[in-house]
């Protein structure tokens, strides 16, 4: 064992490692908040009457939930090209991080919709409020309260998935510490280095939830979201 | 190059390659059913610092990308002077991945059996690994079941990671049949519905022994 | 020579001192009742008696052993006190007879044969023979608890310990159990029962103790206590029982 390590090497390639940090930050919140925006709209048609809203809901989620999310990117990235639709790499990239973390939110949303009980909605109604307002205050925002640790683990999982979309070129952190390497060739520190980035922004992510949810929810749902770890459902 | 159209023996080559990602995957539920077993054990043990050690382990692991785990284990294997097939660096890899998950999972089932059933056994002189053998962990495997059989569905799903250091599963393989077909609409989507066909069957399963367990536990 | 011996034991949790000093002595084959409002620390007593919880200083000795903190004298303690508690705590993946011979089995060696032997003996003393196959769920309460009686006697204790273990059930199934419990101390177990059931108390105890604020706050013969209370706190709370 003759190797010596040189992470001094590294820090001359300081610009590359933030513009990656940055992408991969930009295509996390956006996808956060698109993918958790969908979630909401297909948890609450999946909620309504049976119909064919609610099968093609279930179907879409099913499909993508059972499927791996490199290959839902190289069908974006390498398929919709052929039928017409050109994207560039971080579009893709986002297309991809948006639908998959829409069928999750929208699962995981679900579930806690189904969690509310009706007597709570009948209570809404007797106090006189809207179709609406009742959605809003008495069903959405509760369910969103309840699975909000689970959703957080969702969208951190789904940040640390970014990674992969290094695969169709999307010039994020991963994409980066490949480029990276293939100057230097100090392949063990560089993926020592972007992984502790990773861990950073993993830890930092659920920090900010944690915060958003206090924010939003108040401090038990938070207090459970800070120390939740991803959780893993099919 | 000769230009060819994805027909049957492309598919054969798919489904060949589809035997390797369940190759991987069993590779990497049995390594990292072992290891997060273990970790598991720590993550409950009475010794301060391994339970501390053990919650550091997963933390990490998940806090981590997957493809990470993989280029580190690729790479630091072959500074170790090791040049071993893309095969065991990537089974090493999803045994790291999978064992981090797995031991939070068991954490769990374990610590959700009451604490009265370990006063119990405890009472009747029993020592903590008969506790464990006879009493708790039977019991807690029958509540790990489902979420057990969920996360070999993300097991399944994130061996195609592996194809980017040149495993040839699954994905790997509708790369390679998409670089010499030209068709990759047609090639990922024959690839994204062979996963469909191995994931779709454990979700349910997951799910129905997710029901068979909530109907057992209420009545 | 006395089967228990209980001195000066004192316990906190965090800041909060439960148990203030009790001291103790039970002879063999004595039944001594534990009485005294909720909080007042009879579970704690019994638990610190078991090593379920730590003495922060005193001392215990029971069946010729001493609790300690040390992991392996403790399990020798346990294989001569039996517990049983208000929530049974039957193993639930295993059958009655399961739950009856596994710690023999595992803890004492004792051969399939002999273990089996003793299940069916301890099950008969319980009034549930027909119940070797049956799972825990498939139990009434009452059932379950004898069950869970007859899992202690299994390992033949020399002192039995009971925290409530009728207060989880209804008046017909308590009945049942408080049976049993009075055919063992017929038979000569040496008990120490933590209970509501204030008429059993008086009847089956040799002795009764009113626990108040973690100390004992009175003692004396079952009748003469019950009947005779000296303190005002005894007082209150035999009147309140009554109701
Ligand atoms: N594990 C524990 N941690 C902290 N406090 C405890 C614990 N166990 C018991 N206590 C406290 O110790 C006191 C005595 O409790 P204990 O259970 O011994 O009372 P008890 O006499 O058995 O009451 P009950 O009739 O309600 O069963 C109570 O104030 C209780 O809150
Ligand atoms: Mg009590």
């Amino acid at each position: 064992m003759s190797y010596t390590f040189q992470f001094g090497v590294i820090a001359q390639y300081q610009n590359e490692i933030l513009a990656g940090i940055w992408m991969t930050i930009k295509l996390s919140v956006a996808s956060i908040i698109l993918g958790c925006a969908a979630g909401i709209v297909l948890a609450s048609v999946r909620s309504m009457k049976p119909g064919i809203g609610r099968i093609l809901v279930d179907a879409y989620v099913e499909i993508i939930r059972n499927t791996p999310f490199l290959v839902q990117l190289f069908i974006v990235y390498f398929g919709l090209p052929g039928m017409g639709f050109r994207v560039s790499a971080v579009t893709a990239a986002l297309i991809g991080m948006t639908i998959n973390l829409a069928a999750y939110s929208t699962e995981i949303i679900r579930a806690g919709i189904e969690s509310i009980h009706k007597s709570q909605i009948e209570a809404g109604e007797a106090l006189g409020f809207t179709k609406l307002q009742i959605y809003r205050h008495v069903i959405i925002m509760p369910a969103i309260a309840k699975v909000y640790p689970a959703l957080c683990s969702q969208f951190v999982l789904m940040m640390l998935a970014s990674s992969v979309c290094s695969a169709i070129s999307t010039n994020e952190l991963a994409a980066s510490a490949a480029f990276i390497e293939s100057q230097s060739y100090r392949s063990f520190e560089i993926y020592i280095v972007v992984t502790l980035i990773y861990l950073a922004l993993a830890l930092t992510l659920r920090g900010v939830l944690a915060l958003a949810g206090l924010w939003l929810f108040g401090r038990r749902v938070a207090r459970r979201t800070a120390t939740a770890l991803p959780e893993v459902t099919a | 190059m000769i230009l060819r159209t994805f027909g049957f023996s492309e598919f054969g080559f798919l489904l060949s390659a589809l035997l390797w990602t369940v190759v991987l995957t069993i590779i990497a539920l049995s390594g990292g059913g072992v290891v997060g077993f273990l970790i598991a054990l720590a993550r409950t043990s009475t010794q301060k610092w391994l339970r501390i050690a053990a919650a550091t382990y997963i933390q990490i692991i998940q806090g981590i990308p997957v493809l990470m785990i993989l280029f580190l284990s690729y790479y630091g294997l072959s500074l170790a002077g090791l040049q071993l097939p893309p095969l065991v660096a990537a089974g090493a890899s999803m045994t790291i991945y999978a064992s981090g998950y797995l031991a939070e999972i068991w954490r769990g089932c374990i610590q959700s059996v009451p604490k009265p059933q370990w006063e119990a056994s405890e009472s009747l002189a029993m020592t903590r690994a008969q506790q464990y053998r006879y009493v708790i962990l039977p019991q807690a495997l029958r509540i790990s079941l489902p979420s057990t059989v969920g996360f070999a569905v993300q097991v399944v799903k994130n061996t195609s990671i592996t194809s980017i250091i040149g495993f040839v599963e699954l994905a790997r393989a509708g790369q390679l049949i998409n670089n010499a077909t030209f068709q990759p609409f047609r090639v990922f989507i024959a690839v994204a519905m062979l996963y469909f066909v191995v994931c779709y069957p454990l979700s349910q399963l997951s799910r129905w022994l997710e029901r068979r367990l909530h109907a057992r536990s209420h009545h | 020579m006395p089967e228990v011996i209980i001195e000066n034991v004192h316990k906190s949790f965090g800041s909060v001192e439960v148990l203030k000093g009790v001291s103790l002595t039970v002879e063999p084959g004595e039944v001594i009742a534990l009485i005294g409002r909720s909080g007042s620390g009879k579970s704690t007593l019994l638990r610190c008696i078991n090593g379920l919880e730590k003495i922060n200083s005193g001392r215990i000795e029971i069946a010729g052993h001493t609790v300690s903190a040390d992991p392996k004298q403790l399990r020798e303690l346990r294989r001569d006190v039996g517990i049983v508690f208000q929530s049974y705590n039957l193993f639930p993946h295993l059958s009655v007879g399961e739950n009856i011979m596994l710690a023999p089995k595992i803890v004492k060696n004792i051969g399939k044969v002999q273990t089996r032997e003793t299940a069916e003996k301890v099950l008969q003393l319980v009034g549930l023979s027909e119940k070797f196959d049956a799972y825990p769920d498939e139990l009434s309460g009452g059932q379950q608890q004898r069950v869970a009686i007859a899992r202690s006697l299994a390992m033949q204790p020399k002192v039995m310990l009971f925290d409530e273990v009728t207060s989880a059930l209804d008046p017909e199934l308590t009945e049942e159990v408080l049976n049993v419990m009075e055919q063992l101390a017929r038979d000569g177990m040496t008990m120490i029962l933590v209970t509501h059931e204030m008429s059993f108390a008086r009847r089956v105890a040799t002795k009764t103790i009113f626990m108040h604020q973690g100390k004992i706050w009175e003692e004396g013969p079952s009748k003469q206590l019950f009947g005779d209370p000296q303190t005002p706190e005894l007082r209150q709370f035999v009147k309140s029982d009554v109701k």
